[in-house]
């Protein structure tokens, strides 16, 4: 029997009175790809912290290589031969890609010499076998979030650990740089290491992973392998759902609504320089959700951040409800009946330390108080109607925002927008980074909206999301719409392969 | 009551130090000083209200002091040239109005930083001033001092006139649009753009009140002697964001309140003569005022920290 790499049993961890692990037992073996999928709130940042050193655990034990650890801290766990790619890429914005690489890397004495050819060249090779395509001068500030994952990925990489582990790696990849990625994990399986895999994205965990460790509630609830010793599946989606959620799943996608009604939104040949876009036309109607896909940096966000009016239209024309409109401010938006759901919700959407009531009342102050001052009842009314209404987790309309899981801050975040009534919504990657539970419902409250006769404009990176929500889809590249699909003939391929063609 | 800790910490202290000083100094509770030690604080609370807004912003003026003092002067000359209070005070706000203006300017719509900014114009507004004044006082016309009032009238006036600021400020802040946008601007201010909200205009609007009131409080420090210093704003500025900061306003924006600014100020400013009532020695003055703010900082640090995880 091999020596495992790393071998977890019965750890716990409480944070006062919040018990994130109550017992969690898992086991890494060279070779491995070892997915551990569960709910947000599942426990699986704390396990995770817990192996890099970042958390001591209160009780159970952990082995490292065949020998039992205590007081693991960051630097002894890298030591040991223990990297991690976290979710929020943790590098240093105002230094290049090489410096980066080199300062995770390289030791060094505080006096050592820095060998910029050596570094350099490093991080060629490194960027390189990833097969990345990064200039190594570049500051990492103007990479975009992939790119940036990819540079962490170069970095665990270059640290020759033994055990990588790589947590929600494709939240911001598109499909190109998924395949990167994959790649690595592939060549890092075949080279002896064993890999920990976090996704929320089943088919991901399908493709890649050898077993699949499942967390419930801070317990390891079941560990299984995906595939059989002659390779045949011995696992399915649904059992995989229904193992991490408890319960059956009934059907991922709502059904499609009815027929559309009037265009809300029309667009005529938009351009905007500022955003990288040229020669937009398409039609949005109510009732309809139009899915927006494309690869990261196809220009689907500039997109939406023109007709919000943060980088406004150079020119072309913009008609809501057969109007002509000309949006130039986020403000002027907001009174055309024009509602944004920002992508990085941690750090655009919700106002962390203020509370949820707050957040929603804030697109409607001039409806909410005429007269500009506050009504506490009203704004209070507010909060409870859109906990109520979209099953928000908190514990009161008073509840900071910082307090709630990520899917619900996503439902406060779409809850101040609904609050304004918009005829038309821009979701951009509204269930990015959500678990399962909280998607399907992000889902099904979407379709509702939509229902109610709301034009949604849907982007999205998550492919099966595109295809599973959308009435018609269109495709971005290179900053220009390539081509519109049916919701009902599209398929994976088609759309694929429309955001990829070579211009 | 969990919302207000901070606040309510301070002002514990405060009571603390009151009580002390009633057990073992009760000279200090004689009206007349304890009256004059209060009102010579009204000018500074005007102040701290303002850079209390400021810092929720997450912005800084520490031009303040110089704008105090070009107020004051300019205010002492138009009574020294035969004109009423009234106007002396239209002119003090006029330019402070003015100079915060051009702040903000600077900050909120040419997006410089305003620790810069504000360095640069606290060091103009001064020099101006020293070119123009040669340091030399300013002679107020009689009837300025105290309001025409007795002295003990126009106190009351100075007293009454610094609580009614206070607490208008304090509830416009809280319940209206504009102050919430306040805060949301300080939290995160590009997802109060992405709310409808201009950042641009709420700094902006800041920048001006602060000037504003800087003027304001050189009015209500011109009141209280027979002749305007040119060097009578020097420094204030560190006295208005220590107040603030120990007050639990947050550096970083976003999270503060006028209440507890005004617990701050009150605290610091009965620290040092409780040392001289309380027989310590002169000498360790200063250096308690910056052990209660660093206090104060570290408390914020810890507080920060908490959230976070």
């Amino acid at each position: 029997m091999r020596q495992p790499l790393l071998r977890l049993s019965q750890i716990t961890k409480s944070f006062g009175a919040v018990r994130a692990l109550k017992g969690v037992s898992f086991e890494l073996h060279p070779g491995e790809v070892h997915a551990l999928l569960g709910e947000n709130g599942a426990g699986k940042s704390t396990l995770i912290k817990v192996i890099t050193g970042a958390h001591q655990p209160d009780g159970g034990t952990l082995e490292i290589g065949g020998t039992t650890v205590s007081n693991l801290t960051p630097t002894r766990a890298r030591k040991l031969g223990i990297a991690c790619i976290y979710q929020q890429p943790a590098l240093f914005p105002d230094l290049s890609v090489s410096e980066n690489i080199g300062l995770r890397l390289e030791g060094g004495a505080f006096f050592a010499k820095v060998h910029w050819k050596q570094r350099r060249k490093n991080a060629d090779a490194l960027l390189a076998r990833i097969g990345a395509a990064l200039d190594p001068e570049t500051p990492v500030r103007s990479l975009s979030m992939p790119e940036q994952q990819l540079v962490e990925i170069a970095c665990a990489l270059g640290s020759g650990a033994k055990t990588v582990i790589m947590d929600e790696p494709t939240a911001s990849l598109t499909q190109v740089e998924q395949e990167l990625l994959f790649g690595v994990v592939r060549d890092l399986r075949a080279s002896g290491a064993g890999v920990v895999y976090i996704s929320h994205r089943l088919e991901e965990i399908f493709a890649l992973a050898d077993r699949v460790t499942v967390l419930r509630d801070g317990q390891s609830i079941s560990t299984r392998a995906v595939r059989s010793e002659l390779g045949a599946m011995e696992l399915t989606e649904e059992e995989l759902i229904s193992l991490m959620v408890g319960r059956e799943v009934a059907s991922i996608y709502p059904h499609r609504g009815g027929s559309p009604g009037e265009t809300v939104l029309e667009l005529e040949n938009v351009c905007c320089a500022a955003g990288g876009i040229a020669n937009i036309s398409l039609a949005v109607r109510a009732g309809e959700i139009l899915g927006l896909a494309g690869l990261v940096g196809a220009g689907r966000t500039e997109l939406a951040r023109v007709l919000f009016g943060i980088t406004p239209a150079d020119s072309g024309t913009i008609r809501l409800l057969g109007r002509n409109v000309q949006v130039r401010s986020p403000q002027q938006a907001v009174s055309l009946g024009i509602g944004y759901v920002p992508e990085d919700r941690r750090r655009h959407g919700v106002i962390l330390p203020m509370p949820i009531a707050e957040n929603m009342s804030m697109a409607v102050h001039p409806k909410l108080f005429p007269g500009k001052w506050l009504r506490f009842e009203a704004e209070r009314a507010l909060g409870l109607r859109f906990i109520e209404e979209l099953g928000i987790k908190a514990y009161g309309p008073e509840a900071p925002g910082g307090s709630l899981s990520g899917g619900n801050q996503q439902k406060v975040s779409l809850a101040r927008w609904l609050a304004t009534e918009p005829r038309l919504l821009i979701l951009d990657d509204p269930t990015q980074g959500v678990d399962v539970g909280a998607k399907s419902e992000i889902h099904r409250i979407i379709r509702d909206l939509a229902a109610k006769g709301l034009a949604v404009l849907m982007i999205s990176s998550d492919l099966p999301e595109v295809l599973g929500m959308s009435d018609r889809i269109a495709v971005m590249r290179g900053g220009r719409l390539v081509e519109t699909f049916e919701g009902s003939t599209a398929t994976a391929q088609r759309v694929m392969s429309a955001a990829l063609r070579p211009s | 009551m969990k919302r207000y800790f901070r606040e309510l910490s301070v002002a514990a202290a405060l009571v603390l130090l009151l009580l002390l000083l009633a057990l073992f100094a009760p000279h200090f509770y004689e009206l007349q000083p304890l009256l004059s030690r209060l009102t010579a604080q009204i000018p500074t609370l005007v102040l701290t209200l303002g850079i209390a807004l400021v810092m929720l912003t997450r912005q800084i003026d520490i031009s303040v002091g110089s704008q105090f003092g070009l107020c004051a002067v300019l205010a002492g000359l138009v009574s020294a040239g035969g004109h009423g209070l009234p106007v002396s005070l239209a002119a003090a706000l006029g330019a402070g109005a003015f100079m915060g203006a051009l702040n903000g300017c600077l900050v909120a719509w040419m997006r410089l930083p305003s620790i810069v900014v504000t360095l640069a114009t606290m060091v103009t507004w001064a020099e101006v001033l020293r070119l123009f004044q040669q340091g030399k006082f300013v002679n107020l016309a009689p009837g300025v001092q105290w309001f025409g009032l007795s002295q003990l009238g126009g106190q009351l006036t100075l007293l009454g006139v610094g609580g009614a600021l206070v607490a208008l400020a304090a509830y416009l802040l809280k319940n209206t649009s504009g102050g919430r946008h306040v805060y949301a601007v300080g939290s995160d201010a590009e997802a109060a753009r992405l709310s409808g909200i201009n950042p641009s205009a709420v700094t902006f609007g800041v920048f001006v009140l602060m000037g504003t009131l800087a003027g304001l409080a050189a009015v209500l420090n011109l009141v209280q002697s027979p002749q305007v210093d040119p060097k009578c704003g020097t420094g204030l500025e560190l006295k208005a964001i220590a107040a603030a900061v120990v007050g639990g306003v947050a550096v970083n924006g976003g999270r503060g309140s006028l209440w507890g600014a005004l617990a701050g100020l009150l605290l610091l400013a009965t620290i040092n003569p409780a040392l001289t009532f309380l027989h310590v020695e002169a000498y360790w003055e200063k250096a308690i005022q910056g052990l209660v703010i660093l206090l104060a900082v570290i408390a914020d640090g810890i507080r920060s920290r908490r959230n976070l995880n």
